[in-house]
């Protein structure tokens, strides 16, 4: 197996800073995710799923633990170094797609480049178009998203979540407020790119049909990794 | 265009309605400052030049006669003596013939006119009036004053036997240009008189001036006041106005004469001047306050309101100082915007008040304010720097924000 991409040690995370209101949410978490892999991670309601994906994707730190992303030790970097690494490594689908209202569909998907580099070229013009066919938009480049239905606007945050290639993906339930048929087409859509260009998929989803469609199931319960199995029965699907 | 530029204009332009009223308030409050600045100191120049159009910038005159004590103080002992000022003759100021050229020829100043000038009666029939007689070379002295233009009747020449007079004395003494009247003087111990022609009559715009003002020819006067290849004193024009207190310190201590500046002898008006440009200053200031808290209100319910957004652009990979230069591009702008809006709104309601507010005569209380350049560039100028300083709180706040707790909203 490949060096992983992911290494989290002993993760703990609290809430609160006066220690008698302290909450500790994560219990010292274990996980390691392989360049490519495709996984869901359950969970009841307020087990942790969400603040886990957030100290994958460098928004917060942990409280505790050790933290390795791409081979560097994430608590040893600066605030500058968090960011940068955060640009160049990870994509982010949020469950209520978070596009940037004020943006064309085009723009939004650009918005990452455009953070990166500075500026915008035609030739990323050109990509982020390419990028919104490919995920059937290809006559919505330029809608603002309040003109595009849930499904539609799901789609241009998975586009923009790709836009820079990252090695991983963090979809916090992406398909979480949409109907079953546009929730499958989300979901083949991740896979298509998963299978296409390797990117790593690590999803959040109450919807048990569609974890069984991953390659391996996380389950968090209460803090704590109560399952974390492969799941053969994937194979062939997408 | 740079990500912070792109994004910053985009998020005024969706904020359509606070951008307006941020503007609308920045430019009401640019209006404002140039409005009054303007005004007072299109007022000011104004009474200056009202004041300084019958006065030299600066007048040097033979140092006064100081009485002294007889006797000294001597060692452990106190004298108090009783000394009376002395009475001030007329008299001449010493070496005036070799002070001209080297005042000439001395930068700053830009004209110099030795001047005779006493009392003396005009007398017509039965009327007999207290003058002033100031014996001028016309061409010199209507550089220092300009009687030419203030002319109502005639010509500003002096021949020997020529008089220029004041409106006010020729209407008391029923004269026209052409009609004849005498002086009388006694600087010696016979008084003595002389007959003038009426070559001119001059309003110099201050009633007692109009009514006691006679210029003769200098050498007449000369004669007249019994100070033969004498000068009273001698008027300058400097090209630096509020220059001239600072030659005038210089001059009297190299000539050890007495020396006194238009500042001097208009103490009161400059202290006006100066509470006024005091007040005009505070009222700026608040103004430029009022303009920055309310920038930077708006600023703040922004960042509030745009928290999910700036959010995503972190977790796009967009750093806290980013976002903080968003902020502050955004104050820029605002500020931007509102001062060319206040500056064509502040020239505006200088013309419309310049063409409506007049004087009691129908004529224009100002010769046209002009607002100079530099008044706009710093209005924009301080504009760009508030906004910023403004946007510096909310910016902060907007860099501070937790992304993870914007994204969950
Ligand atoms: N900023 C915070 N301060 C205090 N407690 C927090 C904070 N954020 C999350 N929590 C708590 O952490 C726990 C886990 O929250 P989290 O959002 O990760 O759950 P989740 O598994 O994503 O739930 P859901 O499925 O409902 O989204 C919850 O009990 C929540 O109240
Ligand atoms: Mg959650």
């Amino acid at each position: 197996m490949s060096a992983p991409l992911v290494q989290l040690t002993d993760i703990r995370k609290s809430y609160g800073s006066a220690t008698d209101l302290e909450v500790e949410v994560l219990h010292g978490i274990d996980l390691a995710l392989a360049p490519g892999e495709f996984t869901a991670l359950i969970g009841p309601s307020g087990s942790g799923k969400s603040t886990l994906l957030n100290l994958i994707g460098l928004l917060e730190p942990p409280s505790g633990g050790s933290y390795v992303l791409a081979g560097r030790e994430t608590a040893k970097l600066s605030e500058n170094d968090v960011t940068a690494l955060r640009a160049t490594q990870i994509g982010f689908v949020f469950q209520f797609h978070h596009l940037l209202p004020a943006f064309t569909a085009t723009e939004n998907v650009l918005m990452p480049g455009l953070i990166a580099r500075g500026r915008v070229t035609a030739e990323r013009r050109e990509a982020a178009r390419e990028l919104l066919s490919d995920v059937g938009l290809a006559d919505r480049l330029d809608y603002l998203p309040r003109k595009l239905s849930g499904g539609q606007q799901q789609r241009v945050a998975i586009a923009r979540a790709l836009s820079l290639a990252p090695p991983l993906v963090l979809a916090d339930e992406p398909t979480g407020n949409l109907d079953t048929h546009s929730a499958d087409e989300i979901f083949a859509l991740m896979r298509r790119f998963n299978a296409r260009s390797g990117t790593a998929f690590l999803i959040v989803t109450h919807d048990p049909r569609l974890a069984r469609r991953c390659d391996r199931i996380v389950e968090l319960v209460d803090g704590g990794i109560a399952g974390d199995r492969p799941n053969l029965a994937s194979k062939g699907d997408g | 265009m740079p990500f912070e530029w792109i994004v910053a204009l985009r998020f005024l332009r969706e904020g359509r309605l606070q951008t307006a009223l941020i503007v609308g308030g920045a430019g009401a409050g640019v209006a404002v400052v140039l409005f009054i600045t303007a005004l007072v100191s299109g007022l000011q120049a104004n009474t200056i030049k009202r004041v300084l159009g019958t006065q030299a910038h600066i007048v040097i005159r033979p140092l006064e006669e100081v009485a002294r004590p007889q006797r000294e103080a001597g060692a452990g002992e106190v004298v108090m003596p009783r000394v009376e000022a002395r009475a001030q003759r007329l008299r001449s100021i010493d070496q005036w013939q070799a002070l001209e050229p080297v005042l000439d020829a001395m930068p700053g100043i830009t004209a110099v006119s030795p001047m005779v000038s006493g009392p003396a009666f005009a007398l017509r029939g039965d009327a007999s009036k207290s003058i002033a007689i100031f014996g001028v070379d016309p061409a010199r002295y209507d550089r220092i004053v300009a009687v030419g233009e203030k002319l109502v009747g005639g010509a500003f020449r002096l021949g020997p036997d020529d008089a220029v007079i004041g409106k006010e004395l020729a209407k008391d003494l029923g004269l026209a240009v052409g009609d004849r009247f005498r002086t009388l003087t006694a600087e010696t111990d016979s008084p003595v008189t002389q007959t003038f022609v009426v070559s001119g009559i001059v309003d110099l715009g201050v009633r007692d001036l109009n009514r006691r003002t006679v210029y003769v020819a200098f050498r007449t006067a000369q004669t007249l006041l019994s100070l033969p290849g004498g000068a009273s004193q001698i008027d300058l024009k400097v090209d630096d106005l509020f220059g001239a207190e600072t030659i005038a310190r210089g001059l009297e201590a190299r000539t050890g004469l007495t020396v006194e500046s238009w500042m001097r002898t208009n103490e009161q008006l400059l202290a006006a001047i100066n509470a006024q440009n005091v007040s005009t200053g505070t009222i700026r200031t608040f103004v430029a306050l009022i303009v920055a808290v309310g920038i930077a209100s708006v600023l703040v319910v922004w960042v509030v309101q745009k928290r999910r957004e700036i959010g995503i652009l972190r977790a796009m990979g967009a750093s806290r100082g980013s976002v903080q230069r968003v902020f502050l591009l955004q104050g820029a702008m605002v500020a931007v915007a509102g001062s060319l809006l206040g500056s064509a709104l502040g020239s505006g309601m200088i013309a419309a008040f310049t063409r409506i507010v007049r004087n009691a005569d129908g004529t224009p209380l100002f010769d046209a304010i002009a607002v100079p350049g530099w008044l706009y560039a710093s209005a924009v100028g301080g504009a760009i720097v508030g906004g910023i300083v403004a946007a510096m709180l909310p910016a902060r706040a907007a860099a501070k924000l937790d992304p993870a707790q914007a994204i969950r909203m």
